[in-house]
């Protein structure tokens, strides 16, 4: 198979799979950086993440639409205040969500795990009722379309190059956030320890709202990038709900670090063996990957090394 | 290497660190047999820490620990238990959903394989067993009440019972008393006193009057080390120890 | 009550349990119904079988499968593939550039039957493979994870990326398998026509009974010291294990059990619908056999036919009147029973109807009531 081609027609296959494999990556690690933070930090599973990457693109969209019907010289700018928007959005309906639901079901996992699945069916279908059935796409901007060539046979799209640093700012600021401010430690010593944190004052039910919040706010900006490398419908979400939990699991759900590996691996796995094994066998062929890894070695990449009493 | 063979339990040269931190270093510790050992020590000396090594709920870095002159470190925990070695938990471990002769059936050491759990029968030797042990454990008026609706006390001493039921060779308690009334501890160590003529007991504990009424060898934990060992009046008069962990 | 009917039916409740069931599945509904519609109850039954199986493996044993409906899959593409290899012979496949393989198989271009396939052609086979092939996929998985102590939501995790594999794995080789479309056109079962009328009125009959076989060989497993091991496992793993136990090999056995009756559903289902797809292996499906049992109770095998019927009915129901809404009403569903209704409709009995109708029936004879009834919440011994 890999045989057939020439080392040069490899080198350019691999580079051009590369780079789409970093869209992939791209979308997968913001939807793993707000799961592992949900996830890992709090110990929640949301099985509706996916739905709130989908309202962040359905925000990006209607931006779109409005600014077209309404102020239609603004095209060319909409898009990163869209962006923000997709943040605010899916952040605000995470807030809630967490008010409504999640706070009730902290120390049952499995519980949880359903009742979010319950979530992610009611959202699919008012994404449907509201937006119809058929996928849609927002009018992207001029500036994120095309690609440069650096050579004859490599291509690489700019839409991809954007999502690429888009999502490194992201990491960047959640990382930072976790590890550098007040806020991010009161974050972490919630997660830590929740008796003793409240003890010295932490208003932890605010805290916890106020992460969940976060992680679902990035999930909204994934849905934002998603936009501009495919179009959105009722169930996009779940089509990469499944890929985004084994990356939290397969990196180790206490690290971040070892989300963003993950994400990578997966990502780039996944993208060079969709080109040569046909359709969706790549899919299932990285899938089967990771879940043998799982089984040998169950804690991830960077498992905690904290004794958990 | 030394002879342990006399011993019932060998633990040699045993460290565990956690990323650079030892919580126990190098402890060498020997148990006869029918022996009653009380391990006391400051927080964060160990004695858990020891306690877990050896019913294998931790893995050690290294050393040895042998027991009956074999090596158990690096054994499931499942086949540590069925080798003889009990523990008894700090917060009373017990299943709160079943009754007090369902809880100490369950400890009954027949049927611990998937074809001999479908196949075991509660057979009248069975019943004899958890009969005597809830009357050692001053239970046996409470034999159909839950668990969850046990005092205290009474949790504790249920959860020595199942451990009783699988007639270990050694029964480890981590603070059996916590928790308990006086009168409660009084009875605690009448029933460990009695319990400990045919077996090897390990007791964790910080109340020292109990310590008193119960101990004969005492050993003192400090930083993953052994402080002293010898008896009550050893130990209290000893000028570390007292720095260390008695004040006085 | 002998003993061995208490354990296979859970004393004398119990019993009375089963036979209300058995009225309504083999008397009150063949009566009511015409065979159209008798034919989607026994389609509904067999999810029941998979509910069965999630009220031990979930329920008692406190582990969440989101990929039971990879077994149920396994044992109906088993059957799948003996009815389509029965109804390839080649004389009713003249027509096809190669005679004697599948009608999907010839329009892929293939020219002879995949080596698997081959074994199907034996019923006998085709039967055991049915319960084999789910048990021993579920002691791989089980074996692998259940050892390296891999549970709660990680495991739910993974089961669910397993399903996945399967559904994309059959789409996606649609010349060995059928890909999307399934297996189709299934009409004989030994000679004996399965879409007649007569075929589905024996085939639900045959439902009915196995089901029934594998809900008193369940409740046969949980009487056994083995049932209060996984409810002690569900409560306090780290207990059952210093009490000698190896945890894994109990969990590894409810499983393949789970797995193996899944499979026996996934049988009937062809059986009585006549055809399998991805579409029943996948994730979606198989969160969906949860709520099954999770609605009729998780704990209550009985209560996993209620559940499975009852919310089947409701979705065809709903669907045909307002199609919208029916997703809404099922996510609204997973949420009332996660928060209101931990212990199904089941647990509604036992702590509210059961209790009212002992004090009715001590109002009735004037006789002051027995005692409180068992808090609201605690594991009830239910059927």
């Amino acid at each position: 198979m890999l045989l057939a081609y020439t080392t040069s027609e490899l080198t350019s296959i691999f580079t051009m799979q590369g780079f789409a494999g970093l869209s992939l990556f791209s979308v997968l690690l913001l939807m793993a950086l707000g799961l592992a933070i949900i996830f890992g930090q709090m110990g929640v599973i949301n099985m509706a993440h996916g739905e709130f990457m989908a309202a962040g693109a359905y925000t990006v969209y209607l931006c779109s639409t409005l600014t077209a019907k309404f102020a239609p010289s603004f095209q060319p700018y909409y898009f990163l205040f869209a962006i923000v928007a997709a943040f605010l959005v899916s952040g605000s309906l995470g807030w809630l969500v967490e008010w409504g639901l999640i706070r009730f079901l902290y120390k049952r996992p499995l519980d949880t795990l359903l009742a979010t699945w319950g979530l992610s069916l009611i959202l699919q279908q008012a994404f449907r009722s509201t937006f119809g059935a058929r996928e849609v796409t927002p009018t992207l901007p001029d500036w994120l379309m095309g690609s440069f060539k650096p050579t004859e046979s490599i291509d690489i799209p700019i839409n991809g190059v954007f999502v690429m640093g888009l999502t490194l700012f992201i990491t960047a600021v959640v990382l930072f956030y976790t590890f550098r401010t007040r806020a991010g430690l009161r974050m972490r010593a919630t997660v830590q320890n929740r008796l003793m944190s409240s003890a010295v004052g932490i208003n932890t039910k605010a805290v916890d709202r106020l992460t969940f919040a976060i992680g679902c706010g990035i999930a909204g900006v994934a849905g934002a990038a998603f936009t501009t490398i495919g179009s959105t419908g009722p169930d996009s979400g779940s089509r990469y709900i499944v890929d985004t939990f084994l990356v939290v699991v397969f990196g180790g759900t206490a690290s971040l670090i070892g989300t963003m590996a993950s994400a990578f691996g997966i990502a780039q796995t996944q993208s060079i063996s969709e080109f040569f094994l046909q359709g969706t066998m790549g899919k299932v062929a990285t899938l089967l990957a990771i879940v043998v890894i799982l089984m040998i070695r169950p804690q991830g990449l960077f498992p905690s090394k904290v004794r958990r009493a | 290497m030394s002879s342990n063979t006399d011993y019932l339990l060998a633990i040699e040269d045993l460290t565990v660190s956690f990323d650079g931190f030892k919580a126990v270093d190098s402890l060498n510790l020997y148990l006869d047999q029918n022996e009653l050992r009380v391990i006391i020590g400051p927080n964060g000396a160990g004695k858990t820490t020891v306690l877990d090594l050896i019913c294998g709920k931790t893995h050690a870095t290294s050393g040895s620990i042998k027991f009956r002159n074999r090596e158990m470190l690096g054994l499931p925990e499942h086949t540590i238990v069925r080798a003889g070695i009990g523990r008894k938990f700090q917060t009373p471990s017990i299943y709160e959903n079943l009754t007090v002769y369902e809880n100490l059936e369950v400890s009954f050491p027949r049927g611990r394989g998937v074809f001999g759990a479908l196949t075991f029968k509660t057979t009248a030797e069975v019943e004899e067993r958890v009969q005597k042990v809830a009357e050692a454990t001053f239970l046996q008026n409470y034999l159909h009440t839950e668990g969850a609706f046990l005092s205290h006390g009474q949790k504790q001493w249920l959860e020595i019972g199942m451990l009783l039921m699988q007639e270990p060779k050694i029964m480890m308690l981590d603070e059996p008393v916590a928790g308990m009334s006086p009168a409660e501890r009084e009875q605690t160590a009448e029933l460990l006193k009695s319990i400990s003529v045919n077996r090897s007991i390990l007791v964790i504990e910080h109340d020292m009057e109990f310590v008193s009424r119960i101990a004969k060898k005492v050993t003192v934990l400090h930083l993953g080390k052994i402080l002293a060992e010898g008896g009550m009046d050893e130990i209290h008069s000893n000028q570390k120890v007292q720095d260390v962990y008695l004040g006085h | 009550m002998n003993t061995l009917a208490k354990r296979l039916f859970g004393g004398r409740e119990g019993l009375i349990g089963n036979l209300i069931l058995a009225i309504i599945l083999v008397a009150v509904l063949p009566l009511t119904l015409d065979i159209f519609r008798l034919n989607l109850v026994g389609k509904y039954l067999t999810y029941a079988f998979v509910a069965v199986g999630l009220v031990l493996l979930w329920g008692n044993a406190g582990v969440l499968s989101l990929g039971q409906g990879v077994f149920f899959g396994l044992g109906g593409y088993c059957m799948a593939m003996f009815l389509k290899l029965e109804a390839s012979d080649p004389v009713s496949t003249k027509i096809q550039s190669t005679p004697g393989i599948p009608d999907f198989m010839d329009w892929n271009q293939l020219t002879h039957l995949p080596a698997f396939w081959v074994p199907f052609k034996s019923f006998p086979f085709a039967t055991f493979a049915v319960l084999v092939v789910p048990a021993v996929l579920a002691y791989i998985l089980g074996a692998a994870m259940f050892k390296r102590r891999v549970g709660g939501v990680y495991f739910a995790v993974i089961t669910q990326a397993i399903a996945l594999i399967l559904s994309l794995g059959i789409d996606g080789n649609q010349g060995v398998t059928g890909g999307r479309n399934g297996i189709t056109d299934l009409r004989t079962l030994l000679g004996w026509d399965i879409r007649s009328t007569h075929g589905q009125y024996t085939l639900y009959f045959v439902s009915v009974a196995l089901l029934f076989a594998c809900i008193a060989l369940s409740r046969w497993v949980l009487s056994s010291k083995m049932g209060r091991i996984l409810n002690a496992m569900s409560e306090k793993e780290d207990r059952v294990r210093f009490s000698g136990y190896d945890v894994s090999n109990f969990k590894i056995f409810i499983f393949c059990l789970a797995a193996a009756i899944s499979g026996i559903g996934g049988a009937m289902f062809v059986l009585q619908v006549g055809f399998i797809s991805p579409s029943l292996v996948g994730i979606v499906p198989s969160i969906e056999m949860v709520i099954f049992a999770a609605v009729g109770g998780k704990r209550s095998l009985l209560g996993a036919v209620y559940g499975a019927l009852l919310v089947n009915t409701g979705k065809s129901l709903f669907s045909e009147t307002f199609p919208q809404l029916w997703l809404y009403a099922m996510g609204g569903l997973f949420i009332l029973v996660v928060m209101l209704m931990p212990n199904g409709l089941a647990g509604l009995w036992a702590d509210y109807a059961k209790p009212w109708l002992r004090g009715a029936k001590n109002r009735l004879m004037e006789r002051p009531p027995t005692g409180d009834p068992a808090p609201a919440g605690t594991a009830t011994e239910t059927n």
